[in-house]
């Protein structure tokens, strides 16, 4: 049984219908789905802790960290119910607002009320309050067509096979819906930078700033980068109970929805290994049959599906002797770039922010460091000549001023998100660990400049440079999203032309995770959709 | 016009909404900010203090304030111990439900009802021959509900002469809350871990403010009604007035209830002494019920697809609701309303309380509500499921 698995570390049989590789939330997600429709499953995970990217980790007494991914909004809705993640422990908490305090003394929060959004955004520009819901309204129309494309697998445009075209009809029907000025609209989401895209309804650099990010986010690009647009959609479309555009925190840190989902899992009679890193896939004439792990174990299996990003999937699990010139030339060229870093403080008293001091609504929302489209762009220009942002964006999030669980009494936790941090500083990225320290002084030191109070108030610091997140999360190159959310990398094109539908060159392996479509931000479609496919195969 | 209970000073002042209702004749708090979501998950991840000081609270005291209240109500009172609390309803002479609420053994001889609606005229009209005294305290007992995940820890900080830990779910004790004499009962209409707080009401003010102090480093806030109607409803409580009505206010018969139409029936203990309705019970139970309050839940795919059809994403009700809407059978014909319902944020789902026909009760039965999906009515799937919808395992742990 699962649990004697778990108890002895060991799997309880020698062969399965299927072996996940990689216990992040999609891998577990695919297990989950693949168990529940009866198949014996094992998910072997290197760490000694479930979740990938996303988990909760215990780094100083009391204090409990979502220590890389930290907000939810994506996960789809159908997940949650078909696996009943509610009663595996999963809790959502809606982020209150936007808060983006400014180096003068003022602020602007963006609340899910419109009306208080409007007297805010109306200090700084009157017209621009007023847009702004023209703007959501839009975002909202785009975002709807968009839905319909990550709840299913990628269409091919070129294959054809008939479900193929009437996959692509559909879309061209959904696409029908929109005006003439929708679908110009939609173009130029496609192709423009963040800041141009704005510029189309907002004068001020105050909203711009805080709006524009969305479109960086995990990307090796600045705001004015031409192709960002597409992702402040990919933003748009995070919905909790059918609204979009919101986020919010998983109780006990995003670990518990990677830990809810492997829950699920083991009801439905998965097996979950953690600690059991795995060497590489058995390959024999091009097709898998199971895995051997870095103890020497092998394990059998009918199929191998790998949570992996798609640079260790091929070229680590795999092997680049398995597969032909061009595929792998194809996998290398595959973005990965890390751009972001990760900085965890747990401090002995709440924040105070000088532009709004105390508590309050405010730090129960997500915490913009971005006053203005030129101090983002100039955060870029660093990291494009090899060095990390002195002056960096920072996402801030103070989760435990909703989920008191996650810190001891009256102490809490500040997460940083931190961009530019780019994976290939000029030193070269493995000398990263000498400039930890610094890297972690500029972020503290850009915070506190808003927050005074705050270096005395920490008890504990956590850095995350790319390279840590690729040694100890396996993320190459750092990248949060197993490979940036560019254009030219999504929806048939990811990870690799011709291989969108979670199979891969070797026979009976799959892959299913971030790297895959729809990408990542704790959806668990990759997963959920390619167990789908999985089922639909017969090879199980 | 209605008046401040006790604890009106503070609320009114952390009311910015300035969104109140009224409740029993008092001003109460629909929702503190402009929206009651962020109040929706101070109950389930920190803890939220609720006034519910306009509830109807009566003590019942002297040698025969046992017996009295096992004869008032459907329960056996006597088999009460000291230092529990039951939930419990009681009836008209037809066994049609009045109202629902708590009995407290406060002592051996010495019980405190809380009601919905006023009760004390009722009680004492049946008290003769009882050696008791039936006190009206609802001016003079303020009470307070503390509901979330840290209210134990909140009230540990301020709290001497009880031990908290000890106090098990329906429990009750005597304590002193930062000096101030209390009741505090492990009871609450969220479904959450939770207490409920009896204050004199001129000490009110100070247990409010040693409450939110102690509380602020437990993510304390104040909470307001709209909220608790969303927990009420995901842990499965009917509402009188809301789910059905007084047997003392119905013009029309079928509009009462019995304990087991509406769900109590296991707070009947049948065969004892004679107590008030009794007889009609007994022939319910001999000849079986008509009418059940079930929990209903919504398919999800077919609301979504209802809305898909016109272009719309999903629309989830804001908060509870309490306008009651048809339910039918699957083919088609009328077995029932469902008479409020929410959105359960925090279970994903659709939730309804309806009483249909006795023959469509069963869980997992699947039947037709009615939805309004852009100004059109729909019907979408609902299944009968087993109340409570949530059930966190630290409510009774």
């Amino acid at each position: 049984m699962s649990d004697a698995a778990a108890r002895n570390g060991r799997p309880s049989r020698s062969s399965y219908d299927a072996v996940v590789v990689g216990g992040g939330h999609n891998g577990l997600a695919c297990a989950a789905y693949l168990a529940r429709a009866g198949r014996k499953v094992l998910v072997l995970e290197r760490r000694h802790v479930l979740g990938g990217a996303a988990v909760s980790e215990e780094l100083h007494p009391g204090f409990t960290f979502s220590v890389c991914s930290y907000v939810v909004s994506l996960l789809r809705p159908h997940i949650i119910r078909d696996l009943q993640l509610e009663r595996h422990g999963l809790e959502l908490i809606p982020l209150e607002c936007s808060f983006l305090p400014l180096p003068d003394g003022r602020s602007l929060t963006r609340w899910s009320d419109p009306n208080r959004t409007r007297q805010e955004i109306a200090r700084f520009s009157p017209r621009d309050a007023e847009v702004y819901p023209e703007f959501g309204l839009a975002m909202t129309r785009l975002a709807r067509f968009a839905k319909q494309v990550i709840d299913e697998p990628a269409p091919d445009p070129a294959s054809l096979d008939p479900r193929e075209l009437f996959r692509l009809l559909r879309l061209g029907r959904a696409m029908k819906s929109f005006d003439a000025e929708m679908r110009y609209l939609n173009f130029k989401l496609m192709t423009m930078s963040a800041v141009d895209f704005l510029d189309q309804w907002f004068e001020s650099d105050v909203l711009k700033g805080p709006m524009s990010v969305s479109g960086i986010i995990g990307t090796f690009l600045g705001v004015r980068s031409p192709g960002t647009a597409y992702v402040l959609l990919h933003h748009y479309m995070g919905e909790i109970d059918g609204a979009f555009r919101s986020w919010g925190f998983a109780k006990g840190g995003t670990g518990s929805v990677s830990n809810a989902i492997a829950s699920a899992a083991r009801s439905f009679g998965a097996e979950i290994l953690t600690g059991a890193p795995v060497a590489h896939a058995r390959i024999a004439s091009g097709r898998t049959n199971g895995v051997v792990l870095e103890n020497g174990d092998e394990i059998g299996a009918k199929v191998v599906v790998s949570g992996l990003d798609p640079h260790r999937t091929f070229l680590s699990l795999v092997g680049a002797q398995h597969l032909d010139a061009d595929f792998l030339a194809g996998i290398r060229r595959f973005k990965m770039r890390g751009s972001s870093g990760k900085v965890n403080l747990a401090v002995d008293r709440l924040p105070s922010f000088t532009s709004r001091p105390g508590d309050g609504p405010h730090l129960q929302g997500d915490i913009a460091i971005a006053p203005g489209v030129d101090y983002l762009e100039r955060a870029y220009d660093d990291a494009k000549y090899g060095d990390f942002s002195r002056r960096p964006y920072l996402n801030v999030v103070i989760p435990s001023t909703v989920d008191p669980s996650v810190a001891p009494p009256g102490k809490h936790i500040v997460s940083c998100f931190v961009q530019y941090a780019p994976y290939d500083i000029k030193e070269g990225a493995s000398n990263w660990p000498a400039r930890r320290e610094a890297f972690g002084d500029a972020v503290v030191d850009t915070l506190a400049e808003y927050c005074p109070g705050l270096k005395e108030s920490i008890l504990y610091r956590q850095v995350l440079t790319p390279w840590d997140l690729e040694r100890e999360f396996g993320l190459t190159e750092g990248n949060i999203f197993h490979g940036e959310l560019s254009l030219e990398q999504l929806l048939f094109l990811r990870p690799a032309a011709g291989w969108a539908r979670y199979r891969t060159p070797i026979d009976r392996l799959w892959i299913c995770a971030s790297g895959t479509h729809p990408g990542g931000g704790i959806m668990a479609a990759p997963g959920e959709i390619a167990s789908r496919l999985l089922l639909k195969s017969g090879q199980v | 016009m209605p008046i401040p209970t006790p604890f009106h000073e503070r609320t009114s002042a952390l009311c910015v909404s300035l969104f109140w209702k009224d409740w029993s004749g008092y001003h109460a708090v629909r929702s503190y900010d402009t929206t009651h979501e962020r109040e929706y998950f101070t109950l389930h991840h920190a803890a939220g203090l609720i006034d519910v000081s306009p509830l109807y609270k009566y003590e019942v005291t002297g040698p025969d304030a046992a017996a009295f209240l096992a004869y008032v109500t459907v329960k056996d009172i006597r088999r009460l111990k000291v230092g529990r609390v039951t939930y419990l309803c009681w009836c008209d002479d037809h066994g049609k439900v009045a109202d629902d609420g708590t009995v407290s053994r406060l002592g051996q001889d010495r019980f405190r009802i809380t009601a919905a609606e006023p009760a004390g005229a009722w009680l004492m009209q049946r008290a003769a021959g009882y050696r008791v005294q039936i006190v009206d305290v609802s001016a003079s007992l303020a009470a307070l509900s503390l509901q979330g995940p840290t209210s134990r820890a909140i009230l540990k900080e301020i709290t001497v002469g009880a031990d908290l830990d000890a106090l098990r779910y329906f429990g009750v004790t005597e304590a002193s809350l930062a000096g101030i004499p209390v009741h505090i009962s492990r009871t609450g209409y969220t479904g959450e871990l939770g207490f409920e707080i009896w204050i004199p009401a001129q000490q009110a003010l100070a247990a409010y403010d040693a409450l939110m102090t102690a509380g602020q480093a437990h993510r304390i806030g104040p909470v307001g009604l709209d909220a608790m109607d969303m927990t009420r409803i995901e842990a499965g409580y009917i509402m009188n007035g809301v789910d059905y009505f007084s047997a003392h206010h119905c013009l029309l018969e079928s509009r009462k209830s019995t304990p087991y139409e509406l769900g109590l029936g296991r707070t009947v203990d049948l065969q004892r002494e004679p107590f008030v309705g009794q007889e009609a019970l007994k022939a319910e139970v001999a000849s079986g019920s008509a009418w059940a309050i079930v929990g209903l839940v919504y398919d999800w795919d077919e609301f979504e697809a209802l809305f898909a059809a016109v272009g719309l994403p999903p629309q989830v009700p804001a908060g509870a609701w309490r306008s009651p809407v048809p339910v039918y059978s699957e083919a088609g014909r009328q077995v029932g309303y469902a008479t409020s319902g929410s959105w359960s944020p925090l279970l994903k789902k659709n939730l309804a309380l309806a009483s249909v026909r006795a023959a469509h009760a069963a869980p997992g039965t699947k039947l037709k509500i009615e939805v309004t999906v852009e100004f059109h009515r729909r019907l979408v799937t609902a299944t009968v499921t087993k109340m409570p919808f949530y059930d966190p395992e630290r409510k009774r742990r």
